[in-house]
């Protein structure tokens, strides 16, 4: 079974008195252990499809499974139950907690969403924090740590919960080329490591290479899946 | 829980000043309103004890109709030995209830032999007066402090009289009075003692015995015009009026009608009045402390969700319920609350034991009062209860707002 189903989805957006379509009817299929990029240009409509698999939106029409859920009509609380316990999230900008260490950031998953116990949870932040060698920078905050070593703490964070997914929305953007590529080498092994279906968007043309299978959107449209060219609906 | 207000704390820390500068209005607030409530709670305190320790009791019980008229002094108005009986063992029926005092009360003529005045005159048994009103013993500036209170052909005179007539202890003075009946009655007394004046009523009142007060109107029968009780704690006295206005309704007159009126010392004595004027202040006072601490917490708190539109949407979108994030802007909320109190506690207990060490001293009236404050533990913790509460009420709008908050929109903020 394919980990993620998508059936001519739409997503369109109320300006003033318009209409505006982000996308325009896509369906593909992912399947376990993926490790994809959607790409295209700005306003393509990565972001948005994105936001659709992380069940932080509502495809407009069609339907959206991801590892067997029809995620397109779930509740806000539902919506926030699935994405702790299926998916994990890594930001451009890092978005760690300030005011938490690197360490509290990573298990903040397992204590404020999943409400593992102390001694789980120690062990599993442990493991993740060296699986992404952050061990000696455990207890430094993220104002002490340079901008890929937030990154791997966000790695990590996405990871600790044990996802099915992992979603990074331009994980590389903010990052330069040298640590860009060490980020996704950390992604890939991660994903061999645990399993983890991984999919991140970008417009770096160097950065999409690194993915196994890409898909390419313009204007809302998939118009590229891997090589192929997609049929026109 | 622990885990939400661990984070909380954190984030109160993320800015100090700001945090820093809301607990302290909080606390100058909680101290105001402490360091209040103790002072005027010691200066009630002392009043109320000066009125009815050393006057009135803590409640009178007159027959009906006498308080309308008491300044007049009436003789028609006298509670009937019959009366005065089941009284007596009404209020002997009572455990609560410590001494209590027969008065008959009178105006007379005070003559010092080249001139006249008036005065309101209180017989009294030295002994029952003695246990009743126990401070009245402390207002003798000038004559003997330890043996009884009035020996018969004794009189005990304010301060004012004394003065106004030039009259020293061990003077000879004659009082002059008019019974019920009209007719003048005349007897020599020996001044024993001045007596310091009280505010309130009788409080420049004088003092003989009863027998000689009874010798003077020459009653046929042991009347008297008011029993002074003493309770053995003044918190009891709204249920011992109820017990006993239970009890006295069953003294009846001919009509069938209660022959008898109970009185608190707060219904007597207008001291009552400022007690409400300052319970008043208090409330206000009150009041200022909400309003600063839901304006200063709310505006924090509106503020952290300001600043924190974006580590919102990272919450949600890791899959933080809504719930947990509201309840994590209410932890910060409460805790800068309980903070800001927990210090203004800790310095008005400070402030309260330097006033205490350091008694602030001051004239109301007639009266030195010593200001003794003392911080009720009761008051103390509704303090803290209602600067939580209210920090609480004033962080669930800006909790709710980011528990609201859609993720999408969230992480877009910049």
């Amino acid at each position: 079974m394919a980990l993620i189903q998508a059936d001519n989805i739409t997503k369109s957006y109320r300006v003033g008195d318009m209409n505006v379509p982000a996308l325009k009817g896509l369906s593909f299929e992912i399947g376990e252990g993926a490790f994809a990029a959607f790409v295209g240009p700005s306003g393509s409509g990565k972001t948005t499809l994105l936001n659709l698999l992380g069940c932080l939106d509502h495809p407009s029409s069609g339907t959206l499974k991801v590892n067997g859920t029809d995620i397109s009509t779930l509740s806000r609380s539902v919506a926030a139950t699935f994405r702790g316990e299926n998916l994990g999230f890594i930001f451009q900008d890092f978005n760690l907690v300030p005011v938490l260490s690197a360490y509290e950031n990573i298990e903040y998953p397992l204590l404020m969403v999943r409400g593992w116990s102390p001694e789980k949870r120690r062990e599993r932040v442990e493991k993740m924090i060296a699986a992404v060698g952050m061990t000696e920078h455990a207890h430094k905050r993220p104002d002490q740590l340079s901008g890929g070593q937030k990154q791997r703490v966000a790695v990590a964070r996405a990871l600790v919960g044990e996802p099915k997914l992992v979603l990074a929305d331009e994980p590389t953007a903010n990052l330069d080329h040298d640590t860009a590529y060490r980020i996704l080498e950390l992604m890939k092994s991660m994903r061999d490591s645990f399993g983890t279906s991984f999919i991140f968007s970008t417009h770096d043309p160097k950065i999409m290479g690194e993915a196994e299978l890409t898909f390419t959107l313009e204007d809302g449209r998939l118009v590229r899946q891997g090589g192929e060219a997609c049929p026109p609906r | 829980m622990s885990s939400t207000l661990k984070l909380a704390w954190r984030n109160l820390t993320r800015y100090r000043r700001r945090t820093l500068l809301t607990a302290l209005l909080i606390m100058l607030g909680v101290m105001a309103l402490l360091l209040f409530v103790a002072a005027a709670g010691s200066f009630k305190q002392t009043m109320i004890g000066s009125i009815t320790d050393s006057m009135l009791g803590h409640l009178q019980i007159h027959r009906r109709g006498y308080t309308a008229s008491i300044d007049n002094l009436p003789l028609n108005l006298n509670l009937q030995p019959n009366a005065v009986g089941k009284i007596e063992s009404a209020l002997k029926a009572e455990p609560e209830i410590a001494a209590y005092s027969l008065r008959v009360k009178l105006g007379a003529m005070f003559s010092n032999f080249t001139e006249n005045t008036s005065v309101r005159l209180n017989g009294i048994d030295p002994v029952a007066e003695d246990s009743t009103v126990p401070a009245l013993r402390q207002r003798i500036n000038d004559g003997d402090r330890t043996g009884p209170l009035v020996a018969p052909g004794k009189v005990l005179i304010p301060t004012l009289i004394a003065r106004g007539m030039k009259v020293k202890v061990g003077d000879a003075v004659v009082l002059v009075v008019t019974n019920a009946s009209g007719s003048v009655n005349g007897k020599n007394f020996v001044v024993s003692g001045i007596l310091d004046g009280v505010t309130g009523p009788g409080g420049r009142d004088g003092y003989i015995h009863i027998d000689d007060a009874r010798d003077l109107l020459r009653m046929d029968k042991p009347e008297v015009m008011e029993v002074a009780v003493r309770l053995k704690s003044l918190k009891s006295l709204a249920a011992m009026q109820q017990r006993l206005n239970a009890r006295l309704d069953e003294i009846q007159n001919k009509e069938g009608k209660p022959a008898t009126e109970l009185h608190l010392w707060s219904d007597l004595s207008p001291f009552a009045n400022i007690v409400r004027m300052i319970d008043m202040m208090t409330l206000f006072i009150r009041i200022m402390l909400v309003a600063i601490v839901l304006v200063s917490v709310m505006n924090v708190m509106l503020m952290a969700v300001y600043e924190r539109i974006r580590e919102i949407g990272t919450l949600a979108a890791i899959g933080t319920q809504p719930g947990k994030l509201m309840a994590i802007f209410l932890a910060e909320g409460l805790l800068l609350g309980l903070a800001g109190a927990a210090a203004g506690i800790a310095l008005s207990y400070a402030l309260v034991g330097y006033l205490n060490l350091n008694p602030v001293v001051f004239a109301f009236g007639r009266e030195q009062i010593t200001l003794r404050p003392v911080l009720e533990l009761a008051e103390v913790a509704g303090v803290l209860g209602l600067a939580v509460l209210v920090s609480a009420l004033a962080s669930l709008q800006p909790a709710w707002r980011a528990a609201r908050m859609d993720p999408i929109q969230a992480l877009r903020h910049v």
